[in-house]
């Protein structure tokens, strides 16, 4: 099968679409092909600008990245989606339905749409969300576009898979007094009111751009624009296109979006890392006759952990410490 | 590490509104652990097709209740194959006379649902079908 | 003679004795799931009769809209039906007039619901297969062949397109000589549900509800015999609601209506009274017409009292009936005679004006002539010999009956609160909350079948290996379709283009400028402008509807 890998790598750089999909259900499956094909393909990621949306639950995140999309499409920009839905957490199975709010777009051979399950991850998007960027991106999309899942609660793997962020809130149901709290301001590169049209909308964004401006301003940060738009209209997204290009642009223009596009990176050496190790101790290696040996003899679990944990730091090459020193400051 | 799940589209080709049977199966699909993606009313041929295709799914099951499944049906399949996607498992259900359902199952569907079926043999079906083909394409890698 | 015991003692005793007893392995609910007593007695029924039951015609009209009721009148025995091409069912139409039936009602094909021309690229397929196909006068001219428009009384069931039909029907009349103030009928023309539960919608809901107050507007004044709206449950409940919610959601709609015809401007007296309703008759027998009761309690309350309505004919509900079609198996078909049987006599009982009775052969396909007899006769054997008709609302005073009355009357209420507390009908509509209501109970109901705790015979219980259906299927003619493009082809050629051109102009321009769309629309109608023409003006100016995720 290993004649497989290629083909599929290059069907994918060759623009077909059949094979972009099925590279996203390879990483999705953590089928262990997928590493080779990321490899394969790896030279041509890098292009795409990435967009992350998210916002509360019937904030109209669907409809507006729909828009988006559509505006995105009159510019002749192409445009790849992941739409993000959660997983069961009992059976594992999961009804992906947003796509049905971007139907329009389904012909559209400069678009493409893929749903994808949470799988148990809880930051709000999927654990194959970035390498599914990857793979959309070596595919050539100008625009990727992921929304998370948005069932209200902390979606902040977003930023580690985004470029920009953009934040959808709408008026009403005291969703800017949310945002605050629960620190969706913090992660907005863009903030979004959708449904401007409802009452309240004028004093939200005036609350917003407040908040925004105690947080960043006079710290050489950038000042998230609060933008006002009514996405069943289509009223506003002008605006807010050139909202998500300004942010792109600040990124750009002082290697930001390098250093910003190189935590992206870690972060997914870390997610890699914190799977392939679990996997890799758990399974075949005795750790869990070891751990319950511990625990017979009358450890606490915490002093069983610790004591595993001690003898794994030890294992670790101490070349790391100076790698790790060398590259600080 | 496999984490290989039973990807399925429900789609509804052809203008009739009759939802009721297709949601009802797709959240019966969700609560087999399938991941199960819906289409929404009223789409072409070309767009469940295209749609199986993004999503690479591993069935598409289609329901129909107009009449219009000897013409809508077939079409379906034929997009399907447009896309190379003849591995698909193919699956329909709706208000189909016996005559129809022989028909379709000799030319590409491998199994049609008539009215008054239970939707955990839908499920039990797929999972059964699934087993089999994965379990061939281990066999043959 | 034995010894009186006191009331207290005999319910001390039956408890006991209900402790003791063995019960049958069932699940004691109705059919919407709803725990039943083994018994109701007096204190369940209703405690103030006099207030909220009346006798028959008297508000609150609990007991049925006429004095007389059937003694009067026997409810309108109308089945509803369409295939092929107009012809084919005009066809049918004399038929069923020459058997006895006292109405038409007109079933559409899903081109002709979604609006457009039977020679449209999407229409491939659907042409005739479950209703009539009707693209342009000229198709509505061939409908009505030899059949006087003045004196029979005609039902449509058509929602989005439902004002460019109406206005074919009328240009229709108009050709033959008959003033549109003699027409008498109803149109479906409820676009709200239609959002909810049927899904053949054109535009979004505020654009469809700005044509169904034209529609209102100007049938009040020209064609005022004319039912104008059928608010319809039917196809709530068939979608999967419980009759709770088909009540409840059913006159929330008609609520929603008479606010709109009161804020274009139109007196609630002048328009109520020609708003029809359409309930389905489900199998669980008393949960059905305890339904039917309180529609009408409901419906003359709110009206007299939120909307001010002075008119008594206003307050009353007045409702078709259509028994359930998802009740009938497509195992042993033979029984779903039985079934309907039972719902049409719920439907009676429970006072309804018109009724239609669903064929055994429906799950499978569009009926059979023989079928429909058997479903016309099943109503006609109920009206002549099974003498239920000869007394006004029989049930009413049931402790039972009352009881569930009652409660059916507490969830609508529940169900308006929470309806307003989500920003009126239309937001709840766009947010998917109908929706997912009636997907919830749908799902319910099928999981209750599949675990055995409601039986369905044929299908959970009493099930027959027979090898499948062996009766009669009726086909729709493989050339229909093929005809239909020809003619509308022949139309396209026949017709003055220019006037076409025009009467689409001024759609285009009424669409945002304001004036009367229905008007509009006939003046379209009379030039030959299509179905299909005209719903894409409208799609183009007023946008599309898309549904809300709700799985």
């Amino acid at each position: 099968m290993n004649s497989q890998q290629p083909s599929l790598a290059q069907g994918l750089l060759a623009g077909q679409r059949g094979a972009l999909a099925r590279a996203i259900t390879w990483a999705e499956n953590a089928d262990r092909r997928f590493p080779q094909l990321l490899e394969d393909v790896y030279a041509a990621v890098g292009r795409s600008h990435r967009l992350g949306v998210t916002g509360p639950p019937g904030a109209g995140k669907s409809t507006l990245v729909n828009q988006l999309a559509r505006h995105l499409r009159e510019l002749e920009r192409t445009v790849g989606i992941l739409a993000v839905d959660p997983s069961s957490p009992f059976t594992g199975g999961a009804l992906l339905g947003d796509r049905i709010r971007m139907e329009e777009r389904t012909l559209d051979p400069g678009v493409f749409i893929r749903s994808m399950a949470s799988r148990g991850s809880r930051g709000g998007l999927a654990r194959a969300t970035v390498d599914a960027f990857d793979v959309m991106d070596a595919f050539g999309f100008d625009q990727l576009i992921v929304e998370t899942v948005g069932v209200g609660q902390a979606e902040y793997d977003v930023v580690g898979a985004a470029d920009t962020v953009l934040v959808v809130l709408c008026p009403g149901a005291g969703d800017g007094v949310q945002a605050m709290k629960s620190g969706l301001l913090e992660v907005a590169d863009v903030l979004c009111i959708n449904k401007a049209d409802l009452p309240g909308a004028d004093r939200m964004v005036a609350d917003l751009e407040e908040a925004v401006h105690i947080r960043t301003a006079g710290k050489g940060l950038w000042m998230p624009p609060v933008v006002s738009v009514s996405a069943g209209t289509d009223q506003g997204l002008d605006g807010l296109l050139e909202a998500i290009q300004s942010h792109r642009a600040w990124l750009e223009a002082e290697g930001r979006l390098q250093l910003s596009r190189q935590e992206q990176r870690l972060d997914q050496v870390q997610r890699v890392l914190r799977e392939g190790f679990d996997h890799a101790i758990w399974e075949g290696r005795g750790l869990e006759g070891y751990a319950r040996a511990m625990i017979k003899a009358s450890r606490t679990p915490h002093g069983a952990a610790e004591r595993i944990l001690e003898q794994l730091k030890a294992a670790l090459p101490s070349e790391w410490a100076q790698v790790q020193e060398e590259t600080q400051p | 590490m496999n984490q290989r799940k039973i990807r399925v589209l429900i789609g509804k080709p052809g203008l009739d509104g009759h939802d009721r049977g297709a949601k009802t199966v797709a959240s019966v699909l969700r609560d087999n652990g399938m991941e199960v993606i819906y289409t929404g009313l009223h789409k072409t041929p070309a767009m469940i097709a295209e749609t199986a295709l993004q999503e690479d799914v591993d069935v598409v099951g289609l329901s129909i209740l107009s009449g219009a499944h000897m013409e809508l049906f077939p079409r379906v399949r034929e997009e399907l194959h447009n896309r190379g996607l003849d591995h698909v498992l193919l699956v329909g259900g709706g208000i189909i006379p016996a005559d129809d359902m022989a028909a379709l199952e000799s030319n590409g569907f491998t199994k049609l649902f008539g009215p008054g079926t239970h939707t955990e043999d839908i499920a039990r079906f797929i999972q059964g079908e699934m087993e089999k083909r994965w379990a061939k394409e281990a066999a043959d890698a | 003679m034995s010894t009186p015991v006191a009331s207290t003692d005999r319910q001390a005793l039956w408890k006991q004795e209900m402790d003791k007893a063995r019960l049958r392995d069932a699940n004691f609910t109705t059919i919407s799931g709803t725990p039943l007593a083994p018994v109701y007695g007096p204190a369940d029924g209703e405690q103030d009769p006099d207030e909220n039951l009346g006798l028959p015609g008297q508000y609150p009209y609990t007991r049925g809209v006429h004095p007389s009721m059937y003694r009067g009148r026997l409810w309108t025995m109308r089945q509803f039906a369409g295939f092929g091409a107009a012809h084919e069912t005009n066809q049918r139409f004399q038929f069923l007039l020459k058997a006895g039936q006292t109405g038409l009602s007109v079933a559409f094909d899903f081109p002709t619901l979604m609006g457009y021309d039977s020679d449209d690229e999407i229409s491939a397929g659907e042409v005739g297969q479950v209703g009539v196909s009707i693209s342009s006068l000229r198709d509505m001219e061939a409908l009505f062949e030899g059949i006087p428009m003045d004196q029979v009384s005609t039902s449509m069931t058509i929602n989005g397109p439902a004002p460019i039909m109406l206005a074919f029907y009328i240009a229709c009349a108009e050709k033959k000589g008959i003033d549109p103030k003699a027409l008498r009928g109803t149109i479906q023309n409820d676009i709200l549900k239609e959002y909810q539960a049927q899904h053949a919608w054109l535009v979004p809901p505020e654009p469809a509800l700005r044509m169904i107050t034209d529609v209102m507007a100007y049938c009040t004044e020209h064609v005022p015999q004319w039912n104008t709206i059928s608010i319809s449950g039917y196809h709530i409940r068939e979608a999967g609601s419980t009759a709770a919610q088909e009540l409840a959601f059913t006159l929330a709609n008609g609520m929603e209506y008479i606010r709109r015809g009161v804020a274009v401007g139109l007196d609630v007296d002048d328009f109520a009274p020609r708003l029809s309703f359409f309930f389905d008759s489900h199998l669980d027998f008393f949960e059905e017409i305890a339904k039917f009761r309180a529609a009408r309690r409901i419906w003359a309350r709110k009206m007299r009292e939120e909307f001010g309505a002075k008119d008594p004919r206003s307050w009353m509900l007045r409702f078709h009936t259509q028994t359930a079609g998802v009740s009938l198996t497509a195992q042993q078909p033979e029984n779903n005679i039985v079934r309907t049987a039972f719902e049409a006599l719920a439907a009676v009982l429970g006072g309804t004006q018109s009724l239609h009775t669903n064929s055994m052969d429906e799950t499978l396909s569009l009926p059979t002539e023989k079928a429909v007899k058997i479903a016309l006769r099943t109503q006609q054997i109920l009206a002549e010999e099974t003498e239920v008709a000869h007394v006004a609302d029989p049930l009413g005073g049931s402790y039972f009956v009352e009881a569930q009355t009652n409660r059916l009357e507490a969830e609508a209420e529940k169900y308006f609160q929470e309806i307003e507390a989500r920003g009126g009908v239309v937001p709840s509509i766009m947010n998917g909350f109908f929706q997912l209501e009636i997907h919830k109970s749908a799902v319910k109901y099928q999981r209750a079948i599949e675990k055995g705790e409601k039986r369905v015979v044929g299908v959970n219980c009493y099930v027959e290996d027979d090898g499948g259906p062996t009766i009669d299927i009726h086909r729709i003619r493989s050339e229909t379709e093929v005809e239909a493009r020809e003619a509308m082809a022949r139309l396209r050629s026949e017709r003055d283009p220019q006037a076409v051109e025009r009467e689409l102009t001024a759609i285009r321009t009424a669409c945002h400028a304001g004036g009367n769309l229905l008007e509009r629309f006939i003046a379209a109608a009379h030039a030959e402008c299509t179905l299909g023409e005209i719903a894409q003006v409208l799609r183009e100016e007023f946008g599309q509807f898309q549904e809300p995720k709700i799985l």
